[in-house]
């Protein structure tokens, strides 16, 4: 997990010292620095709008083979509740989706398909390659799989396993959440240098 | 199951309505009874089978393409006839080569073997004649030769291992 920055006492004491004159007047004199200290929290907007995408990561309902399976159990069991982190709730459509999970092999024929449901899921949007077959086509090295989802997909993160555990499914829901904190709108777009492609709605 | 004797009777009642030529050959191995025919002849043999002999087969339970790769002709396709008010199966066996990998469809006779006709088409490239709808079925449309035949490569990707990691160029990346 990337550790977010703790600001220094001085500058936590000046930003609150500017949130006493912004409240000065609504408050008794001798209970504001008080109330201030107490209850004041500042933040930017990017850090607060970063810290409700990272918890509400809706994943596409959306499977290819018998990693989906495990996916399901993993997002709507009782055992595994992805729930705890936000990311439960599955939606049938790729325009309300925030995040893709490929579970399972892709085969040359579907690879378009995916790339297409991708395409209409709005910005900002995550992937997580789940299991061996996506990754790397796993056991299949034959003529009738794509060996790698990232050969037409930007992959945020990889979960090994065949299939994984959910408890490395949810670790890696858990890693994409610190991503989405860290450097949430440039961040695969920073790898592939692709700056400037996000979709206009 | 037809025993070795039945298998001769029914090529002998084949080659009495068909022609001499029509059936190549006959074995009879671990109680699998199979007929060899040539593939211009495939059709009226498996209608013949089907529909006219005295003890019909009128089940088509499978239609099935192999690759002898390297016996000459390469290219076989299968035809798994079953009767199933005697419950007996006779196995329908041809040969063709991949210069001229054309057999008579039998989708007349048996609308089921339709889509196995082409699936047949799509990894193994045997040309059925006749056939209402030749086409791709499994691999996508633009797909580039069959791959079920065994000269095909293998595709994917190489698997590296330490004895073969400095043959696959920059697989450090």
């Amino acid at each position: 997990m990337t550790r977010q920055k703790v600001a220094a006492p001085d500058d936590l004491r000046i930003r609150q010292l500017r949130a006493q004159q912004m409240l000065r007047g609504d408050l008794p004199e001798e209970d504001l620095e008080q109330y201030v200290l107490e209850r004041v929290l500042t933040t930017t907007f990017e850090k607060a709008q970063n810290w409700a995408r990272a918890n509400a990561p809706w994943p596409l309902g959306f499977g290819l083979a018998c990693c989906a399976i495990e996916m399901i159990t993993a997002l709507a069991g009782p055992r595994n509740d992805l729930a705890r982190f936000g990311a439960e709730v599955t939606r049938a459509s790729p325009r309300q989706a925030d995040m893709i999970i490929i579970s399972g092999r892709v085969s040359i024929k579907m690879a378009p398909v995916i790339r297409r449901i991708y395409d209409q899921m709005l910005e900002p949007k995550w992937v997580i390659s789940m299991g061996a077959c996506a990754s790397s086509a796993g056991m299949f090295n034959n003529y009738a799989l794509v060996a790698g989802v990232d050969k037409f997909l930007p992959v945020d993160v990889y979960v090994p396993g065949c299939p994984p555990r959910p408890e490395a499914l949810t670790y890696g829901v858990n890693k994409l959440q610190a991503k989405i904190k860290g450097e949430p709108d440039l961040s695969w777009r920073e790898r592939y240098h692709a700056e400037g492609t996000e979709e206009v709605a | 199951m037809p025993d070795g004797t039945g298998l001769e009777l029914i090529a002998q009642r084949v080659r009495a309505r068909l022609g001499e030529s029509s059936v190549t050959g006959t074995a009879y191995y671990r109680e699998q009874a199979t007929l060899e025919v040539e593939p211009r002849s495939v059709r009226d043999v498996v209608t013949f089978l089907a529909r006219e002999d005295d003890e019909p087969f009128e089940f088509l339970a499978s239609l099935h393409g192999c690759d002898y790769y390297p016996a000459e002709p390469r290219l076989g396709v299968h035809y798994q006839l079953m009767s199933r008010a005697r419950v007996e199966r006779l196995n329908v066996k041809t040969r063709v080569s991949v210069e001229a990998p054309t057999v008579p469809s039998v989708v007349e006779t048996f609308p089921g073997a339709n889509f196995q006709e082409r699936e047949v088409y799509d990894f193994f490239g045997v040309i059925f004649d006749g056939h209402p709808d030749l086409r791709r079925i499994l691999m996508p449309e633009d797909y580039e030769g069959f791959p079920q035949r065994r000269d095909f490569p293998m595709g994917g990707e190489d698997v590296l291992f330490t004895f073969n990691e400095h043959k696959v160029p920059r697989w450090y990346e």
